[in-house]
């Protein structure tokens, strides 16, 4: 694979900020979109632009094939079963909130809601949303030292028979990866409804939703090189059959009387009002996009960038990692000695460097790490050895501004 | 910016910005490295808030990082004593407290923030989206009097 024309693709990727050349190593908060999904969602509104599943014309008829076609491609890409199985969102809240809003008629007082300590507050709040709702109750499972999920004590949760478990494939905050195959298949033995956050996971690795074993897994576009706006509910047939609609009105129905409406089957039933077409056909050409990469050169491209980055902050001294290993994906986590992060964030972005500072939505995991926050440099599939030793460079002249 | 503890009167009037004297290191600074440099040290120079008065009341929204502001108002002038956990973010609450500090009601409502740290070079400072938090500390300033 030619890396400069794969780097070429992304156009946001060429240019300057006061002086510097843009460094962005913040793919894990949203990744650039290369030209192809660009030009779909451009093609689509100067083309096609219709509303779908409607209107008897041609424009209406293409922009549904063209919609319902990227369903047919999620199918494929995920390894989901059928394509009923995939609902469009706005993006992975959404499909949490559609979860725990359906749920509600299947969880009772005084159920055990197991989550993630190192989910992010998009797999927390929505949960917390439905304990108060229904009088369930929020459990947390403990991290190891090294910020894994500590299977000892989920071991230990699952004897309490949890109604459900949630989980993060990939922890949004620090890049650590749970081998959510086994503690599916720990949860499911206890009878656990399990949902799988995959938005940081998606754009890395292969996901196979059946050989997960879970009941949901969700994910965002903008975070797979796709468009804001879209994100993917994917939930086993049988149980997504069973969800509450959490939203109600026009495309959701089959029939509707003043006296009685009669709701859609799958996947309408769980998609009200008009989707959101151009972010759903952006979606399928960076499901292309990903899908034209060569896999294991990528992976390996990205595996040996992550160590490199892992290894040049630890050279630089001074500097704390948080969950840090070789299984880590797309992310790293860090303090620069005991500066803030907002600081290191500021003189960072005065080099051009994009990184997160912050508490990055996973106050809890920040909690749990006895820390305010911290710096995460994320990586997409255009990030070149250039770009992190940039980085590192510019990482060891805010070290000097700040500590000498 | 409300608390139940305040700090004494007499601690307000304590604290001396003198911008004769700090505006020029930074209008003779020549790249950002030197701004941010004295932006530092100025924070430095400003007072450490107690602990008792590092509390939730007195903390401005929409700080990353962690900023207090007390106000008082002192024969028709404003005080003002603030803290943050960030170090440029302290600075550049100093910056500020330096045009508006010890000043009357109609000066502080006269003052340009924008042009203020466009002036001394740091510009986009101010932007809401920006997560320093000194856009919130500049409406603060100015909604206390």
């Amino acid at each position: 694979m030619d890396f400069p024309q794969l780097r070429a693709q992304f156009p946001t990727l060429e240019q300057t900020l006061e002086g510097y050349p843009l460094c962005y190593l913040d793919t894990a908060a949203t990744s650039q979109k290369p030209n192809r999904v660009i030009d779909a969602m451009t093609q689509y509104y100067h083309n096609n632009n219709a509303n779908v599943h409607r209107a008897a014309h041609q424009l209406s008829s293409r922009a549904t094939s063209q919609y319902e076609a990227v369903r047919d491609q999620l199918k494929g890409f995920i390894k989901a079963s059928r394509r009923e199985e995939i609902i469009f969102t706005h993006g992975t809240t959404e499909s949490i909130n559609m979860v725990t809003h359906g749920l509600i008629n299947q969880i009772q007082s005084g159920d055990i809601i197991l989550i993630d300590t190192a989910a992010h507050h998009a797999n927390i709040v929505p949960w917390q949303e439905l304990a108060k709702r229904s009088g369930a109750i929020i459990k947390p499972i403990p991290l190891t030292d090294d910020c894994r999920i500590d299977e000892l004590a989920y071991e230990e949760l699952l004897k309490q028979k949890p109604a459900i478990v949630a989980l993060c494939h990939v922890s949004n905050a620090l890049g650590t990866l749970n081998p959510v195959n086994n503690l599916v298949a720990k949860a499911k033995a206890t009878g656990a409804i399990t949902l799988v956050d995959g938005a940081q996971a998606i754009a890395h690795l292969e996901i196979d939703v059946q050989a997960i074993g879970c009941d949901f897994y969700v994910f965002s576009g903008h975070k797979m090189y796709g468009p804001t706006g879209i994100g993917v509910l994917y939930g086993r047939f049988d149980i997504l059959d069973k969800l509450e609609p959490m939203m109600t009105g026009g495309e959701m129905i089959k029939a509707v009387s003043f006296d009685v409406t009669e709701f859609n089957i799958l996947p309408n039933r769980l998609e009200a009002g008009t989707p959101p077409i151009a972010e759903v056909i952006g979606l399928g050409a960076a499901i292309d996009f990903i899908l034209a990469l060569p896999k294991a050169e990528t992976a390996q491209r990205e595996q040996t960038l992550l160590a490199y980055l892992q290894n040049q902050l630890t050279g630089l001294g001074d500097i704390h990692l948080y969950g840090a290993n070789k299984n880590n994906i797309g992310a790293v986590a860090f303090n620069l000695a005991s500066e803030h992060h907002q600081d290191v964030g500021i003189l960072l972005d005065q080099q051009g460097i994009a990184v997160r500072c912050g508490h990055h939505c996973a106050m809890p995991l920040m909690q749990s790490l006895g820390i305010k926050g911290c710096c995460r440099a994320s990586i997409g599939v255009y990030t070149s050895k250039e770009d992190i030793d940039r980085f590192i460079e510019a990482l060891a002249s805010v070290k000097e501004m700040l500590l000498d | 910016m409300s608390s139940a503890v305040q700090p004494a009167t007499e601690t307000f009037l304590t604290l001396k910005l003198d911008s004769s004297e700090i505006l020029p290191r930074f209008e003779n600074a020549n790249n950002w490295q030197e701004r941010y440099r004295q932006i530092m040290l100025l924070g430095k120079s400003l007072p450490k808030l107690e602990d008792e008065f590092r509390v939730e009341q007195a903390q401005v929204r929409g700080c990353e990082s962690n900023a207090w502001l007390y106000h008082s108002e002192i024969d028709g002038k404003h005080y003002y004593l603030a803290d943050s956990d960030a170090r440029i973010v302290k600075g550049l609450v100093a910056l500020l407290l330096t045009a508006c500090h010890g000043k009357s009601s109609a000066e502080i409502a006269a003052f340009d923030i924008d042009a203020y740290f466009d002036k001394l070079g740091l510009t986009g400072q101010l932007s809401p989206s920006r997560t320093n938090g000194l856009f919130a500390l500049a409406k603060a300033i100015k909604a206390s009097v």
